[in-house]
Order: C-alpha cells, then structure tokens, then sequence
C-alpha cells in the first residue's frame, strides 16, 4: 500500500494558565494516535496538561519574503505606544 | 538569480548569524547551509535511533527492578530524541522516508561508538557516565546553533541527557563499591569504552573538514580538540572517585596546561569503524531494516483505519 503517516503540529499547554505553544511535529495515522504519540514524544516529563495537534498541512504560513510589507509598516506607528506622549511629571498613575 | 545577486544573500545571510539572529525553515539561506543542516540533523537522529540498540539488548537483563525502569526511560528519551531531530531535519524539505532510506542503505552515517557491542551489565554503567558524558559535551554547544528548530530540539535533548549521564555512573559506583568481581567488570568496561568515547568527539583538527564552515554557522563552538580536553579533564576525577583506572599509560596532568596529557589515539580503527567495519556495524543496520520492514504491515494498518474512519464519519455528515 505504501502511504506515509502524514505530518501534525503539536502544541502543548504546559500548565493551566499559560497558551498552547507549539512543541515540534511528529507522524501519526489519525489524529488520535497523534495525540498519543505527542503524550509520549513530548510530555515524558510532566511538560503539558493539554495537547493540541493540527495536520501540517492544514497551517497556512506566511513567506519570509513578505516581511517587508507584512511586518514594517508598524515599525513608524510609534503614536500605538504611550512613551509617544508628552505629559508633566506631576501626572501620577498614568 | 543572477550570482551577484546570490553573493549579496549570502552576505546578509552571514551577517544575521553572525548578530546571532536564528535561521528558521522558510528564510532564504545558501544551498550548502541546508544540505550541511540536513546532513548532520539527521545523522545525529540516527544516532540516537541506533544508540537505543546497545542498551535495549540489556533491559531484560536489568538486576534489579530500579535499574530496569531507569534503562527503559533511557531508551525511550533516545527513541524521542530520535524523533526531535527527525522533524527537525524534515522542515529543511527532506523526508522522513528519505532519510530512512539513506540510514538503510549506508548513505547516512551515524555515531561509530554504537558499532561496539555491550557484553556486560557494566557496559550500561559505562555508556551512561562516557558515551552520554561526551554526547553533553558535543551538544550543549548546539543549543545556541544557528538554525532555530535544531537550536530547540537541542535545548530538549540536552535537558534530559543530564539523567542519563547521572544513572550510568551511579552504575558504575554501585560496582566499584560490590565485590572484587564487580569492580573488575566495571574496569572492564572502563577500558573497552574509554578510547571510542575519545574518539567521539571527532577527528582531530588537523583531519577534520568541516571545521571551520561550522564554527561560522554555530553549528561548532570549540573545536573537537578542545571538546576531547574538556571531556578527558572532566572525567579523569571523576574515575578517580570510582577508584578506576583510565586505560591510558600516558595519561599525565600538565601543570603549565592545567590540562592532563594523553596518549595517541588509534585513528585507523576510528575509521575502520566509520567506513562500516566495526564489530557491531552490520548487526546494528539489520536490526533497524528489520524494525523497519517488520513494522510497515502495522503502519499500513494504522493507515488504513485511519482512512476507513474518516470515511464513515465523511458519510454520517451526508
């Protein structure tokens, strides 16, 4: 039959509280043995309370390339950030 | 792209690593860079896939039930190490497959020190304090490699090396402190795996091809010479505690150096070993084809449940 286990992303809350944050992939049939396979790949040590996996394909990335358009526009938008305005020492708690 | 324009890339590429900034999967980066990350990911995935195989042929053969689950975590850390720097390598575009493939077919080297069989129970003493001692060595340098999805699998692994490191020698002091026979194979095994754990750390500097291109891109800090010292200085005391002897008749602490001095390292059977003519080498590529082809019936299966469930459910939603 030759068909290889697809790629998943797995994601890892490591205690309640916190966000998923991605951990690194592995290969699975399905999603649960994805979700097992993350238990044993990557919480061998008490790392995670909640595991997310998503195929690989299924996550739409954005090209490095872009980054110029994507990302600098904000890099002149200093106004978004409150050391942007001028206010007399005097003020307190703002 | 013309070669003016590809020059000016690897320049920008060179400075960002040179600032230190990390490389991730989709960035633009020279061909070599990629092939060298491809090469030497997998290749340490592959040593951590066939370094299980020396200390699974001791786990039903633990002494005792604490040993056996310390042996067994072991293993499995190396099988998820394995894995960590598999997927690693796979964000650079080569597959899991192919990477396999280049194992099975010899293409892909691995860590010689894996071709030297495990005769003894000492032997995991020894693996544990020497082959995890030098494999820390050479790897905590690479959490701080270019490549972030290394840089991260790096972190990992070395994280959980330290245990492996700690029980081997706890094995080893346990014997040392048992009886004359004991210590005797904990001597044993001292000296078998003394001289290829020095010469895991790579060729000397002189023989050593790659070195400099690594050090550029951090895949190197220190150069295998200087990693060796630091290995044999740190380990020395360390035998000493045990109450061993180091194999090395020309082994000397260098006052002027603060280093001790060693004896010449046989290099020839360094490189008997490497080109595939290692006790162990055809046992160790048998046992992985074996797993390989004795498993795909059970990953075919998998997939094919897999595929039957999807199915039904696709049904039941029309």
């Amino acid at each position: 039959m030759k068909k290889n286990w697809p790629l998943w992303e797995i994601f890892v809350r490591s205690k309640n509280g916190l966000e998923h944050r991605h951990f690194g992939s592995l290969h699975a049939a399905d999603a649960e043995m994805a979700l097992e396979n993350a238990r044993d790949v990557y919480t061998r040590r008490n790392e995670g309370v909640s595991i997310w996996v998503v195929e690989s394909k299924h996550i739409t990335a954005s090209n490095p390339e872009h980054n110029g358009e994507l990302f600098e526009p904000a890099q002149d938008k200093v106004y978004r950030h409150p050391t942007f305005y001028d206010l007399p020492d005097e003020v307190k708690h703002m | 792209m013309s070669e003016e324009q590809i020059r000016s890339l690897e320049r920008q590429f060179e400075a960002r690593i040179a600032r230190d900034e990390k490389i991730e999967p989709k960035d633009w980066m020279p061909e070599k860079y990629r092939q060298t990350h491809i090469r030497q990911m997998s290749q340490h995935a592959h040593s951590e896939i066939v370094g299980m195989l020396p200390e699974a042929n001791w786990i039903t053969r633990a002494p005792s039930l604490r040993r056996k689950v310390a042996l067994l975590a072991k293993v499995q850390d190396e099988a998820g190490h394995g894995l960590y720097l598999y997927s690693a390598a796979e964000t650079l575009g080569i597959s899991r497959e192919e990477m396999y493939e280049q194992l099975h077919t010899g293409k892909a080297k691995y860590s010689s020190i894996f071709n030297y069989p495990t005769l003894t129970w000492a032997d995991m003493g020894a693996i544990g304090w020497l082959v995890d001692g030098a494999a820390i060595i050479n790897q905590v340098p690479l959490c701080n490699t270019s490549f972030g999805p290394y840089a991260r699998a790096m972190v990992r692994v070395c994280k959980e090396e330290s245990f492996h490191q700690r029980q081997g020698y706890e094995i080893m002091l346990k014997l040392c402190n048992g009886t004359p026979e004991q210590k005797d194979m904990a001597q044993d095994a001292l000296n078998r795996w003394w001289w290829p754990s020095l010469m895991m750390l790579g060729p000397t500097d002189e023989a050593s091809v790659h070195t400099e291109q690594s050090m550029k891109w951090k895949l190197k800090r220190k150069t295998n010479d200087e990693l060796r010292q630091q290995f044999i200085d740190q380990t020395v005391p360390q035998a000493d505690i045990l109450g061993l002897t180091i194999p090395d008749p020309d082994l000397k602490w260098n006052e002027e150096r603060g280093s001790y001095d060693f004896g010449v390292i046989n290099w020839d059977e360094f490189w008997q070993v490497v080109k595939g003519h290692g006790p162990m080498n055809k046992e160790r590529m048998k046992a992985r084809v074996n797993a390989w082809e004795g498993g795909e019936w059970v990953r075919d299966a998998a997939m094919a449940f897999a595929e039957k469930q999807r199915e039904r459910r696709e049904k039941q939603v029309v």
